[in-house]
């Protein structure tokens, strides 16, 4: 079989396994499905892993039904496979893999719709990593969507997850229709859908108010998907409400690829009308509100789960601050965290779910003290806190490292204060919930009126659980050594420093895309790796987060005062505007799409 | 007045989208979605118009040489429609359950999620 055949292959085959998996539930025992299931988003990230490898000599693209262009000109629909999209594809068969496997005891109740939910959420992944086609990326966008709020929701009896599924659904499919129209748009000035062509048909015009609110409105869809503020609101409901395995999938690679899809089409399509330094500060702005919100949002939470999602909202900024760096090293300092974020955030999902299963509740004031130190979970929450902190040499210490010294090269140095602080926090906040749940340190904390509360909430299994099933535990740890792997393997450096520059290389894209032309050869990139000042840094995050998490911990409180503890002005602002209503929602995100406009459009714009 | 479509285009979108900022019921809530995804519709078939010209059906028709209006969107709307009517009926489908589950379908109402 031709490499070519392998990207339509990955996509194809979760939709195939799903039919099976729908037609045969009815019939098939339980672990017939569990194993069919498991096996092909296990072949899938094979498939995808193997492509990502063989990629790194040149791309891999694929027109589909053998329309392939004439003269630089086609009709067809493509396929590009480069390193850094199909290891994002290979990045989401695996956490589908693990998920599944989690899923083995759990949320027993239900039938193969689940499997067959998620692996067209598997397929979705895929297909939007894997496109070169502006609309098709629409496409794909909608099929996880569509997956992703029905998995969401998927506990229909329970009042939060109808209601948190909902409100995702909504704003998301409202920024993919925003994205549509900027394609539309696109489409009416070139008269082309595939990324490289319309790269060419832009390439060295004037960038004018058409082409402006066609980027503007096409990134708006994938700026939801990524949750960045203030478009994120919709992620801490999802997430607070999803079962755990389809937290590891949203958290882990979903929102990220929204981060991948305004890069990708921006490198290809847009690079050459839109100047870098434009884009740099229409997402450098948002991303940097990103992390502040979402660090400050993590601090304050008491429901574990969305403790979590929203120290995914701040590390997504972060990976949007990288991005716009625009260099390959901060590419590659971007690839390296998504991956081991995604195994480290993944494991603590899960630790969260097996509280869930234990005790009926997510809730740290509730959950005070009641983990055991025996319980093997609770080591993997605090080592997942320290590792999400940056600590060297774990995987998402590598990413961050490597974004900070490719930020100090391109001379914005105080980027660096971002990272640092960004990930010290979310880390703390993680460690003061562990510190409290699994070893009971500290005072029980006490409510404030305006939060989410994590407790009566119904467990994803039958009963509660008392011995955790083996495959629970499999999961997990192959989850934390996934995410801490990117760390301490060179070649992986090697390989993400060479799928930045090509990712990068527009004119390379467009070539092997349109004219089958022989791939360039990539260098790889000079000093990628642990610097003494990464290591530094990983060192003062962890120290900061660790203060972060005691200081949290043993904060004094006021002798013989009863009744809810006032917060201060901020925290109380802060739990207002994340105010749980669509519409607001909805209203926010029309602010976010405003701004970046207006930061793309008015220097672009005012010098005429 | 060519520019006339793009207006009731950019409309629908955004009288849709207030629908939802302002609505007091889920189901106007997707339903107002759907009217912002109508502007879609619009905007894509705006996009492919040309005037005078026929639809894009050769068998039977006219010459292969004759200007007709763009098939490409046309082929874009419709996969938008089969977006629109599965996003819209799971959406109906959640607001069942949240009448089920909360006893009341205004959003003003629905204050579980905060913070």
């Amino acid at each position: 079989m031709s490499r070519s055949a392998l990207a339509p292959l990955a996509v194809v085959a979760p939709i195939l396994a799903a039919c099976v998996v729908l037609v045969a539930g009815r019939r098939a025992p339980r672990l017939v499905i569990d194993v069919l299931a498991t096996a092909t988003a296990a072949g899938v990230a094979a498939t995808t892993g193997f492509l990502a490898a063989s990629t790194l000599g040149g791309r891999a693209v694929t027109w589909s039904g053998g329309w392939s262009p004439v003269g630089g000109r086609s009709v067809g629909v493509v396929l590009v496979a480069d390193p850094l999209g199909a290891g994002l594809a290979c990045l989401a068969g695996l956490l589908t893999a693990v998920a599944m496997l989690y899923s083995w005891r759990y949320l027993a109740s239900l039938q193969a719709h689940y499997h067959t939910l998620v692996l067209l959420f598997l397929a979705g992944l895929v297909g939007f990593a894997l496109t070169g086609d502006l609309f098709n990326m629409f496409v794909f966008f909608e099929l996880m969507g569509a997956a992703a709020y029905a998995l969401t929701a998927l506990r229909i009896e329970e009042p939060d997850s109808v209601q948190g599924g909902l409100t995702f659904a909504v704003i998301n499919s409202l920024g993919a229709y925003l994205s549509l129209m900027g394609v539309g748009l696109i489409y009416a000035r070139t008269g082309e859908l595939g990324l490289a062509r319309i790269g060419r048909a832009l390439g060295g015009q004037r960038a004018d108010a058409l082409v402006i609110v066609a980027f503007v409105l096409v990134v708006t869809g994938f700026l939801v998907k990524a949750a960045v503020a203030p478009m994120h609101f919709w992620l801490a409901d999802a997430h607070a409400v999803a079962p755990a395995p389809i937290c590891v999938l949203m958290s882990g690679v979903m929102v990220e690829l929204g981060v991948y899809a305004v890069a990708r089409v921006y490198t290809t399509a847009f690079a050459g009308v839109l100047p870098g330094g434009v884009l740099r500060t229409a997402l450098l702005v948002p991303g940097l509100l990103t992390v502040t919100v979402g660090s400050g949002m993590c601090l304050i939470q008491r429901h574990i789960k969305r403790l979590l999602a929203y120290s995914t909202i701040a590390h997504t900024g972060l990976f949007v601050v990288a991005f716009a760096v625009l260099t390959p090293g901060s590419v590659a300092g971007a690839a390296l965290y998504v991956l081991g974020h995604a195994g480290i955030k993944g494991a603590l999902f899960l630790v969260t779910g097996l509280l869930l299963d234990r005790f009926g509740s997510v809730d740290e004031r509730d959950l005070f003290g009641r983990g055991s130190r025996r319980d093997p979970g609770g080591w993997f929450f605090l080592a997942g806190g320290v590792a999400l902190a940056g600590a060297p040499p774990l995987g998402p210490g590598i990413g961050k490292a490597v974004a900070e010294d490719a930020a100090g090269r391109a001379g914005y140095p105080w980027l660096v204060a971002a990272f640092v602080v960004g990930s010290a926090v979310t880390g703390g906040a993680v460690l003061r919930a562990g510190l409290r749940v699994f070893l009971g340190l500290g005072h029980p904390p006490q409510p404030p009126a305006s939060e989410t509360q994590g407790s009566g909430e119904q467990p994803e299994t039958p009963s509660l659980v008392r011995a955790v099933p083996r495959t629970m535990l499999a999961a997990i740890v192959l989850l934390l050594l996934a995410g801490a792997l990117p760390g301490v393997v060179p070649p992986l450096w090697v390989a993400a420093g060479r799928a930045a520059r090509m990712f990068l290389d527009r004119t390379g894209y467009a070539g092997q895309t349109l004219d089958a032309a022989p791939p360039t050869p990539v260098a790889p990139l000079p000093g990628l790796g642990w610097t003494t000042t990464g290591v530094v840094l990983g060192l003062v995050s962890v120290t900061l987060a660790v203060a972060v998490a005691l200081l949290g911990v043993y904060r004094p409180r006021r002798a013989g005062w009863r009744g809810p503890v006032r917060s201060p002005a901020p925290v109380e602002l802060l739990h207002r505007l994340h105010s749980g209503h669509v519409g607001d929602y909805v209203a926010w995100l029309f602010l976010g799409v405003a701004v970046v406009g207006a930061l793309i459009a008015v220097p672009l714009l005012a010098g005429r | 007045m060519h520019w006339y479509a793009y207006t009731v285009a950019g409309w629908l979108m955004l009288v849709g989208s207030f629908g939802i900022v302002r609505s007091r019921d889920l189901v106007h809530a997707v339903v107002s979605l759907s009217v912002a995804q109508s502007g879609t519709y619009v905007l894509l078939l705006a996009v492919g118009y040309q005037s005078g010209a026929p639809a894009p059906v050769f068998a039977g028709g006219p010459a292969p040489s004759t200007r007709v209006v763009d098939p490409v969107v046309q082929a874009m709307a419709l996969t938008d429609i089969v977006v629109s009517a599965t996003v819209t009926a799971l959406l109906l489908a959640l607001s069942i359950q949240v009448h089920a589950r909360h006893r009341t379908v205004d959003p003003d109402a629905l204050t579980r999620l905060r913070g």
